[in-house]
């Protein structure tokens, strides 16, 4: 029978003090207990014994202060060894009837650990693990014991789990204020603690049972593992030149035992206390049945000193992301890391609940970068972090570094992801955000990304993750590009929320793209996402509290073709630059400049009646198109219209076509080839630029998106295109757009190139070998009419 | 072995000019605002703990016999005369003035350094807390630390092994023999003989 198995029905007895024993069997005075165990394995066994006879179940081992950075390998294993053997005898010659256990025994290292101390962390593990290879294969359980640092305890807790397979106990001893030295609160260790898989955990040392008791209560209310508790028996005194602990047997009997009414599962003693004292516990206990420990179901994520219950309503900063941020892009480029942690410590200062950390930028090295900024930010604040990273080595190490348990984002529907994020967040612990998407794309419907969820959640479970660690980001899509996008978003929100009982997160602002006023609408979005049960939102902690606002309401709820009216009414307000592009109703350039389609089409069909096809596009649609792209271009155009412009075009465009003879030729001579990177799955951007291209008169052959370099270079070839148009969203596809370049350059070496997407820069275009970056769809038009000039 | 003591101290009132002191600013210089205002972040995350263990002094020549260490110092011979015990202690107000000065390393160096002085003028505050609590109960002579005079700082180890630091206030030591948290003092304090 395992040690778990036994605690899952039973209370567990663990052994009390042995230092003062020692001590009183003559251990002199500098000599370590490790030493003297070695000198003296009867007297280490002796003790043990008592405590086997006193009816413990568990003894711990004579290591506590045997470990890498003290002793040498060979040093190591000799004590270790000694030290079980030492156990295992004692179990072997007591004729007590209890089940019996032996503990692997770890106790601090005595060094602090960066950046406060000189220890690295790595180091940290590295000494542990040598203990815990030592003497894994004679121990039924690691216990990690009077740990006052956060990342020390997590240092102990890694080199166990990642050397045996044995269950680990966690005990910490914590200072009057209820705090370990290192800031630490009962809910960051059980956060933390029960993230990096600890079985049982708790407290030692540092007072008696009643003065601990608070401690003890917090760890019940919050730990779903069993709880234990190995208090000392009061504080020390001299009475007649000896050593005595004012709390006496019974009295340590009754204090304890009346946690373990409240739910203590695993108790014992530490300093002071006697077999005398803990055959008095196991005596006052007979008959005393164990309370079930129970999952307690909450999403709770913390720094090293600092924890956030995710049940409440979370904001999580965006600020620290390069994305669209060309200063915090250059601060990663510069290791400008007083900038980066500025930027960090005014969003805490704005009310952000977590810290949201994302350096991915194509010119840097996120698997070392990544780390660092984590390890810096934590320095500077004591909030939460949610790291980012798609890339599944950054992810790990950060991790891995990292003090808490963070939020990971992020993984989705698609296999590949599931399989490196899922381990990662069993391993390290971590609530994850899931985003609703997979192979196939983002689903347009609110069943497609529900359904999604649903398969990532059984997916989790597989991993033994619980899905209070999950929680949901059924993504914000635009709605000046599709009406319906807000609606969408709510509805999975709000069905995540009562069908799955799972916990939502959203990014908001891009519901906003390409409209005025965005901060209308995203603080009008934020209002609705939360009425619909949105749990957390990922958003710029500095922005103002908004006034509810019908207008925008409206855009968000359908409820406003083309956001006519709220663009109007975002017109009225102050701060919005008056649109300069005055539009007649007289021509069909007009029309296509309002956007409005029955007229565009009505005028192309009567100007068809005298006027050449290639006329009309020349000295109709193409000036009506710049107009607008240029009003775009200006701010004084917003997407919406943009498009709506173009599709205007495009109804036209079909009427001359239509009408069109097959020598006419409309067409200009350049063919593009547009395809979004392998990997990267975003293809708004893409589709503009096609639908203008279009409107141009170019021929645009669109691969689609996430299309691999060998299959662009074929249409490039295939069809003698003249440009190839890239477009990555993601900084982790960006490398995908360099081999596709690379590939191009091989293989059809007379074809230009132009690239574009939210993570690119001119910088980088050029650095990847591109021939044009394309800011948005009106600069990558500019591009080709120059090139096709 | 001597029984190894743990207290824990209110905070004593503080100091200002004195942080502002170990800041580098002169005596008669106003208490810069920023500096009251870093004292105001760092106080509530103080702790103000001693751990301690008293010893009889034995002389055997040049050799001072502590019970936890044999020293051979003039200086402290000198500061131990005509003492009979030794109290031993450490001293930190925790990992926060540290935690705080790495924090404004890079925001605000000015509010670095005073989170260093602050830090100083509060474990230094401490001490002297400790040594009024000895002198209520003995005549005391002034503390006396490893690295004072001829007081060799490897005087350290010794220091950490007999009163368990570690576990006892949190207070580790380094290869290079600093502590950490940084805001700790060790020291010895002569009781003088029983009349």
């Amino acid at each position: 029978m395992t040690v778990i198995e036994y605690l899952a029905d039973n209370l567990l007895f663990m052994d009390g003090g042995t230092g003062t024993l020692l001590q009183a069997a003559g251990m002199p005075a500098g000599v370590s207990s490790e030493q003297f165990g070695l000198d003296r394995p009867d007297v280490v066994t002796a003790i043990h014994k008592r405590y086997y006879d006193a009816g413990c179940n568990v003894v711990s081992t004579n290591t506590f202060g045997v470990n890498g950075l003290k002793y040498a390998d060979g040093d190591i294993q000799k004590m270790v060894e000694n030290a079980l053997a030492c156990v295992a005898a004692a179990r072997d010659q007591s004729e007590a009837k209890q089940k019996k256990f032996i503990a692997l025994d770890l106790g601090p290292l005595g060094k602090l650990l960066k950046p406060y101390g000189e220890l690295d962390f790595e180091d940290a593990v590295a000494a542990f693990a040598k203990t815990v290879n030592a003497g894994k294969d004679k121990a039924d359980l690691v216990f990690i014991e009077t740990m006052n640092d956060t990342y020390e305890t997590k240092a102990a807790l890694l080199a166990a789990k990642e050397n045996c397979d044995l269950p680990v106990f966690v005990s910490n001893a914590y200072s009057e204020d209820g705090r370990l030295m290192s800031g630490a609160d009962p809910a960051v260790m059980v956060a933390m603690l029960e993230g990096l898989g600890a079985d049982a955990i708790g407290v030692n040392c540092s007072f008696g049972p009643k003065a601990l008791a608070p401690i003890v209560e917090q760890y019940l209310a919050r730990a779903s593992v069993p709880v234990l508790l190995k208090p000392n028996a009061g504080l020390p005194r001299v009475e007649n030149g000896k050593t005595v602990f004012d709390v006496t047997p019974d009295e340590f009997a009754a204090d304890v035992t009346a946690l373990i009414k409240k739910g203590v599962r695993v108790a014992g003693g530490c300093c002071g206390t006697t077999p005398e004292h803990l055959a008095a516990l196991i005596a006052a206990c007979d008959g005393q049945k164990p309370v079930p420990t129970t999952k307690k179901h909450t999403a709770v994520v913390c720094s090293g000193c600092k924890a956030v219950n995710l049940d409440g309503f979370t904001v999580i900063g965006e600020r620290l992301n390069p994305t669209g941020k060309k200063r915090f892009r250059q601060a990663l480029a510069e290791r400008d890391m007083t900038y980066i942690l500025g930027v960090a410590a005014a969003q805490q200062e704005q009310g952000a609940d977590v810290l949201d950390v994302n350096v991915g930028t194509p010119e840097i090295d996120e698997p070392t970068l990544l780390p660092d900024v984590v390890a810096e930010v934590q320095a500077v604040s004591d909030l939460p972090l949610q790291i980012d990273t798609s890339d599944p080595v950054a992810m790990e190490r950060a991790l891995r570094r990292y003090i808490g348990k963070p939020m990971i984002n992020s993984v989705n529907g698609k296999e590949d992801s599931m399989k490196s994020v899922f381990p990662l967040a069993k391993k390290y612990g971590g609530v994850v955000v899931a985003l609703t998407l997979d192979e196939a794309g983002i689903p347009t419907t609110a069943d497609g990304r529900v359904a999604i969820a649903k398969r990532i959640l059984k997916t989790a479970e597989t991993y033994g993750i619980d899905k209070d660690q999950l929680i949901f980001d059924p993504l914000t899509m635009t709605v000046s590009a599709d009406k319906n996008a807000a609606l969408v978003t709510l509805e999975a929100v709000r069905r995540i929320t009562e069908e799955l009982g799972c916990k939502t997160s959203l990014g908001v602002s891009n519901v906003s793209f390409g409209l005025p006023h965005r901060e209308l609408l995203n603080g009008e979005f934020l209002a609705l996402a939360k009425e619909n049960g949105l749990s957390a939102a990922i958003l710029n902690p500095a922005a103002p509290n908004i006034e509810p606002n019908g207008y925008a309401r409206a855009v968000l709820l359908a409820e406003d073709e083309n956001c006519e009216a709220y663009i109007t009414y975002a017109a009225s307000l102050e701060d919005t630059p008056t649109p300069v592009l005055s539009v007649g109703d007289e021509t069909l350039a007009d029309a296509i400049c309002k956007g409005m389609k029955d007229a565009a089409v009505a005028k192309t069909k009567a100007l068809l009646a005298d006027t050449a096809p290639l006329a009309i596009v020349e000295n109709e649609m193409i000036p009506a198109l710049d107009r607008v792209g240029q009003g775009y271009e200006q701010g004084v155009v917003f997407l919406p219209q943009l498009l709506r412009a173009a599709e205007c075009a495009a109804a036209g465009f079909e009427e001359i076509k239509a009408a069109m003879s097959d020598s006419d030729t409309v067409a200009r001579n350049g063919k593009i080839v547009l395809a979004t990177v392998k990997g990267d799955i975003h293809d708004i951007g893409k589709n503009i630029v096609k639908l203008l291209l279009e409107n141009y008169g170019f021929t645009v052959i669109d691969l689609g998106r996430d299309v691999p370099p060998e299959a662009i270079v074929s249409a490039a070839l295939e069809q003698n295109a003249g440009l190839v148009g890239l477009s990555a969203l993601m900084t982790t596809t960006v490398p995908a757009m360099e081999d596709t370049i690379r590939a191009l350059r091989e293989r059809a070496p007379q074809v230009k190139v132009v690239v574009g997407g939210a993570v690119l820069t001119p910088d980088y275009a050029a650095q990847i070998g591109a021939d044009f970056y394309g800011k948005d769809a009106m600069d990558t038009v500019r591009i080709a009419e120059t090139l096709f000039a | 072995m001597a029984t190894v003591f743990v207290k824990t101290f209110e905070p004593p009132a503080p100091d200002f000019g004195e942080a502002a002191r170990y800041a580098g600013l002169p005596k008669t210089a106003a208490v810069p605002d920023t500096l009251k205002a870093v004292f105001s972040e760092l106080s509530p995350a103080l702790s103000y703990k001693v751990c301690y263990a008293e010893y009889p002094i034995a002389r055997n020549g040049d050799v001072l016999d502590l019970g936890f260490a044999a020293v051979q110092s003039a200086n402290l011979a000198i500061n131990l005369d005509g003492c009979d015990r030794v109290v031993l202690f450490a001293a930190t107000v925790g990992l926060a003035p540290d935690k705080l000065s790495e924090k404004y390393r890079r925001l605000s160096p000015e509010k670095a350094l005073y989170a260093n002085a602050v830090g100083a003028e509060r474990v230094e505050a401490l001490c002297d807390a400790f040594c009024a609590f000895l002198a209520e109960t003995n005549a005391t002579k002034p503390r006396f630390s490893p690295g004072y005079g001829d007081l060799p700082l490897t005087l350290q180890t010794e220091i950490f092994a007999a009163l368990d630091c570690p576990r006892k206030i949190g207070v580790t030591l380094t290869d290079t023999l600093l502590m950490t948290p940084t805001k700790s003092v060790t020291a010895l304090v002569g009781l003088k003989n029983s009349p």
